[in-house]
């Protein structure tokens, strides 16, 4: 398939996950939303089978085969009451899959050390693993495998602040020295900084919590797109970044909360 | 591509998402959610370039890794999301 047919086919897809969003925001048509934003998913994923660029099938099939049959037996096993968690858990497979693809890039000798590559692979790092492990403490909370209270991190507000310059510093490492050390240490610091992010924060907090990841989530996605300059992830991912903050607010408001209270202030609070 | 083309591009659908999201009624925030983390699993399409590139055994596996993820996010999320409307369906 030609790449003109290829990225026209990703703007019909992207233009079925702005209309999928906007239905999605009625009762009436939230339905035909879902169904628009999926099939604009299977048209994204069907077309790029079709790129040149792929000269071997067999992972993608294993990948597919093992993830749709996971994806399914969850989604059909679900309690409705556990969905809450359902989403973070999930949220946290996206973060991971960005993580992955950045990783991919970093190993791939065809990806070439240009600037932009270099920063956008850092920062998809960064966010993606911290949607990754943020969201599998959210999960666990939710689930009651660790307590749902508040866990007490001393230090916390100034420790993430450190985390977070750290890991900035890293990708600058990276950015200005390709070499695997710093891309080690960065997905560990990221890591961390997502469990310091979302441990302190109580139970009741955290559907605003999950709404917040999954824009950070749509962020990786965006920024995973920078990569190799792949307009279908920039245009959904950052969709998905910015509605899912607008959502985070929204739902704040519902709950009556600040989103900084909900971030920092939940020391005095204990969930 | 152009990477100014491309961060226009970016630019411009942060501005969309944010005025995509209005008013929204409190019963549809977890599924709103729940469907735009589908959408997040658009990541999807880099993982498959990375899982079918010849560049290597080792990107193929990150690659196989990163579709396994991003399938799991992708039909998880939105056989949930219609699992959750379907139970605000009016007769």
């Amino acid at each position: 398939m030609s790449p003109n047919l290829i990225y026209i086919s990703y703007l019909v897809a992207a233009v079925l996950f702005i209309l999928g969003i906007k239905n999605l925001t009625k009762p009436r048509t939230a339905v035909l939303g879902n169904r628009l934003s999926s099939i604009g998913m299977l048209i994204a994923v069907v077309v790029t089978l079709f790129d040149q660029q792929i000269l071997s099938y067999q992972w993608i099939i294993a990948g597919l085969i093992s993830g749709g049959a996971i994806g399914l037996f969850m989604a059909r096993t679900v309690q409705m009451t556990s969905m809450p968690q359902m989403v973070a858990i999930l949220n946290g497979f996206g973060g991971g899959a960005s993580l992955f693809v950045a990783l991919a890039n970093v190993w791939d000798p065809a990806a070439g050390g240009e600037m932009v590559a270099l920063i956008s692979i850092g920062i998809t790092i960064l966010i993606g693993a911290v949607t990754l492990s943020g969201s599998f403490v959210a999960f666990a909370k939710l689930q009651e495998l660790i307590s749902g209270q508040s866990i007490a991190v001393p230090g916390n507000t100034l420790l993430n602040g450190l985390l977070l310059l750290v890991g900035l510093g890293l990708v600058g490492l990276y950015v200005a020295d390709p070499s695997l050390t710093w891309i080690y240490a960065l997905v560990a610091v990221a890591i961390i900084l997502g469990l310091v992010l979302v441990l302190p924060i109580g139970g009741a907090d955290m559907p605003v919590v999950i709404a917040l990841l999954n824009s950070y989530s749509g962020i990786a996605a965006a920024t995973a797109g920078f990569i190799s300059g792949n307009t279908v992830l920039i245009i959904s991912g950052s969709l998905v970044g910015a509605s899912g903050l607008i959502l985070t607010q929204i739902m704040c408001k519902a709950m009556n909360r600040s989103l900084p209270n909900v971030l920092f202030g939940v020391m005095a609070e204990g969930g | 591509m152009e990477l100014l083309l491309l961060i226009t591009v970016f630019v411009v659908a942060l501005f969309l998402g944010v005025e995509l999201i209005t008013k929204v009624p409190p019963t549809l925030h977890t599924p709103l959610m729940s469907a735009s983390n589908a959408i997040s699993g658009i990541t999807l399409v880099g993982a498959l370039l990375a899982a079918g590139s010849g560049s290597g055994i080792l990107v193929n596996i990150l690659g196989f890794i990163a579709v396994t993820l991003a399938t799991i996010n992708v039909v998880g999320g939105y056989m949930v999301t219609n699992r959750m409307l379907a139970m605000f369906k009016r007769k």
